[in-house]
């Protein structure tokens, strides 16, 4: 299970003094939501099929995220205490090296991050484990060694795929109604491992250059009497193609 | 504030924000307008582990803190008072827990941590809420049972309960009037023994409040609480720990209405600029959050006293419970007053809180009774940190 810290989607967002780097001063971080829907599907798994949950999250603060995880219900934790920024090649790698030495069937991760929005650290992963992949799952049945999954596409059609085990799925949200935290799974935390586990990586692959602000578009003003307007707005409508 | 919670506090809070946040928008307005108790809510919030989280492990409860308890009850007002108040289902069971029993933890204690059984506290009477020692309840010994007669006014869970800790008068003639009280349980279906729903109350208006009367009530002389004649003290003791929760009962209500406002004045367009632009607008928000924050501090700071040393402090606790309750008044009124006629229209949530806030300064103890244990606790009359025990260099 890969679970991110991440930013709250509420935040206002500022910009570093350096012009390249967000300023996280005041944000507040979470659990990322696709990665709260990928927890409560693999403790469903657990309780239908057994086995183990293992929440592994990459990030210097990322404790609380990992220990909400464990409150949920899952087994143990392994962070990796390191900030990789917006970098998702570097996260994946320290994932991949990570759980190097971990046995598992499946690996479940949300489809994105909430922050950053990169649809990138679960396919990355599964490539760099050359593991088959299906991407914004809406749906996980355990088969005899395979599991039978139905994956989002636009226009609200459906595939279903079936992958062997061991394999990597991105969960979408709404896939399930993800459990609250109770007391007792807090308290059940209290004696769950978190292990922190070092990994050194290369060089970051992905360099930021400058963030900004993109610029503000104005509303456009369609001008004349009504017939006129309404042609206008047909062909915008029609050159955006939403007609 | 954050820097006093610890991790695990800190991840309570937030799994109640969770709940709240998401539970009880569904049921706010309904229980509100028809005054009816969340059953299914408090049922819910029970199998999560959040009712009587103070109540230790051996008694089938959480065995976590006061704080930790107190952080769930601010976050729940935060959101709505009236359906915070089913954090109050176990209220009563302090009155157990500190004087009872072991016979009496076991029994009592664990249906109420399950959220399986409701318990109500009566002290209060037509004629004596803020003196207690007036309670004219009389409980008469006769063989190994007591008799008890009576009437008990403003009963938070009256009508619903399952436990009743009923404060009464075993002496008629003490040498003191605080002297010759006692306390005792009483349970539901007990001969004698009748409810009845007060309504159009208003604020809180989805816990219940009742009358309850007790007619030749025979209890076994085992369902005493504690010490004969010590219900005074007993009594006090109670409130010096309930009262601690109060006070967050303010904070999570003033933080509600403070968040409603800001995010109006964020949006409200008036004479062409937002109302959160008006200066005015900015030294009622600053003033606001600053006030809050100082009754958080109180709160927190009689709480941990309480966690720390194993008991409330009273002059503490008083100033925790008088400041929140004032300032979440204050708050509220300014939060409405941002909404304009909108916040004077009942269909807005702000509107509710302006009704629900008036509760906090009047029940277990009044403002002026909250100030007056303040007062004794300076001047030294209940043991406090609040004397000044050294003489000041210029005196
Ligand atoms: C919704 C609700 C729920 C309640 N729940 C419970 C419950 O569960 N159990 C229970 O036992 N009671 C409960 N109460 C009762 C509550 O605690 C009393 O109403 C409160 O203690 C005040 O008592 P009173 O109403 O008799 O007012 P009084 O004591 O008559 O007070 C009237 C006014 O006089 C002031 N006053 C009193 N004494 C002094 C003084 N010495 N100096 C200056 N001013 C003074 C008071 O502050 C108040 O302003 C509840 C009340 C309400 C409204």
């Amino acid at each position: 299970m890969l679970v991110k810290h991440a930013a709250s989607t509420e935040a206002e967002i500022r910009i570093g003094t350096d012009g390249k780097s967000l300023d996280t001063r005041g944000l507040e971080f979470e659990i990322n939501d696709w990665d709260r829907y990928a927890v409560e599907e693999a403790l469903r798994i657990k309780e239908a099929h057994g086995g183990e949950v293992v929440v592994v999250g990459v990030g210097i603060d990322c404790d609380p995220t990992l220990r909400k995880c464990l409150a949920m219900g899952a087994d143990r934790a392994i962070k990796v205490p390191i900030d990789t920024g917006m970098d998702p090649y570097l996260t994946a790698k320290a994932i991949k090296e990570a759980i190097k030495g971990e046995k598992f069937d499946l690996i479940l991760a949300g489809v994105m991050s909430q922050d950053l929005n990169y649809s990138l650290v679960g396919v990355l992963l599964a490539a760099m484990l050359d593991l088959p992949f299906a991407t914004a799952v809406t749906s996980v049945k355990i088969e005899d060694g395979k599991v039978r999954v139905l994956r989002e596409l636009e226009g609200g059609y459906q595939e279903e795929d079936v992958l062997p085990l061991p394999c990597l799925l991105t969960v979408q949200s709404g896939i399930n109604e993800p459990r609250y935290v109770s007391i007792m799974g807090i308290k059940r935390a209290r004696t769950k491992e978190l292990r922190e586990v070092k990994v050194t990586l290369g060089e970051p692959t992905l360099v930021v250059e400058r963030i900004y602000h993109p610029p503000i578009k104005k509303a456009e003003m369609l001008e004349g009497d009504a017939p006129k307007i309404v042609d206008q707005l047909i062909e915008i409508l029609k050159s955006r193609g939403l007609i | 504030m954050d820097f006093l919670l610890t991790e695990e506090q800190k991840a309570i809070k937030e799994a109640a924000r969770e709940f709240a946040e998401k539970e009880f928008p569904k049921y706010a307005e309904e229980c509100d307008r028809e005054e009816k108790f969340p059953f299914e809510l408090w049922k819910k919030a029970a199998e999560l582990g959040f009712i009587g989280m103070y109540i230790p492990e051996e008694y089938g409860g959480q065995g976590l803190g006061i704080l930790d308890f107190c952080l769930v009850v601010e976050e729940f007002w935060r959101v709505d008072a009236g359906l915070g108040m089913i954090l109050s289902t176990t209220f009563g069971s302090e009155m157990i827990m500190l004087f009872g029993t072991e016979k009496q933890k076991k029994k009592y204690l664990p249906p109420l941590a399950r959220g399986e059984k409701i318990c109500c506290a009566c002290f209060t009477e037509p004629q004596a809420g803020s003196d207690i020692a007036a309670v004219r309840t009389r409980a008469v010994k006769d063989g190994d049972e007591y008799v008890i007669n009576g009437t008990k006014m403003f009963i938070t869970n009256g009508s619903i309960a399952d436990y009743y800790i009923v404060l009464a008068r075993t002496n008629p003639n003490p040498p003191k009037r605080h002297e010759g009280l006692s306390v005792f349980i009483v349970e539901k279906g007990t001969p004698g023994l009748e409810a009845r729903k007060l309504t159009n109350k208003l604020g809180i208006r989805a816990s219940d409040t009742a009358e309850v009367v007790f007619k030749d009530v025979r209890v076994p002389e085992e369902n005493l609480i504690g010490k004969e004649g010590d219900g005074f003290r007993q009594a006090m003791e109670f409130f010096n720990l309930t009262r601690i929760h109060v006070a967050f009962q303010a904070v999570g209500l003033a933080q509600g209405a403070f968040e409603l406002a800001l995010e109006y004045a964020k949006n409200r367009e008036v004479f062409e600029k937002k109302l959160v632009d008006f200066q005015m607008t900015r030294e009622k928000l600053a003033k606001m959050r600053t006030e809050i924050e100082a009754a958080r501090l109180l709160a927190i700071q009689a709480a941990l006293v309480a966690d720390k040393t194993g008991s409330p402090d009273p002059g503490l606790t008083a100033m925790a419970k008088y400041y929140a309750a004032k300032i979440a008044q204050r708050v509220v009124y300014e939060a409405q007053q941002l909404y304009g006629g909108y916040g004077f229209m009942g269909d807005q949530a702000i509107s509710r809180m302006y009704r629900d806030v008036r509760i906090l300064e009047i029940y277990e103890g009044t403002r002026e009774i909250e100030l007056e244990v303040i007062a004794r606790s300076i001047l030294g009359r209940v043991p406090s940190r609040l004397k000044i025990l050294r003489r000041h260099p210029l005196m």
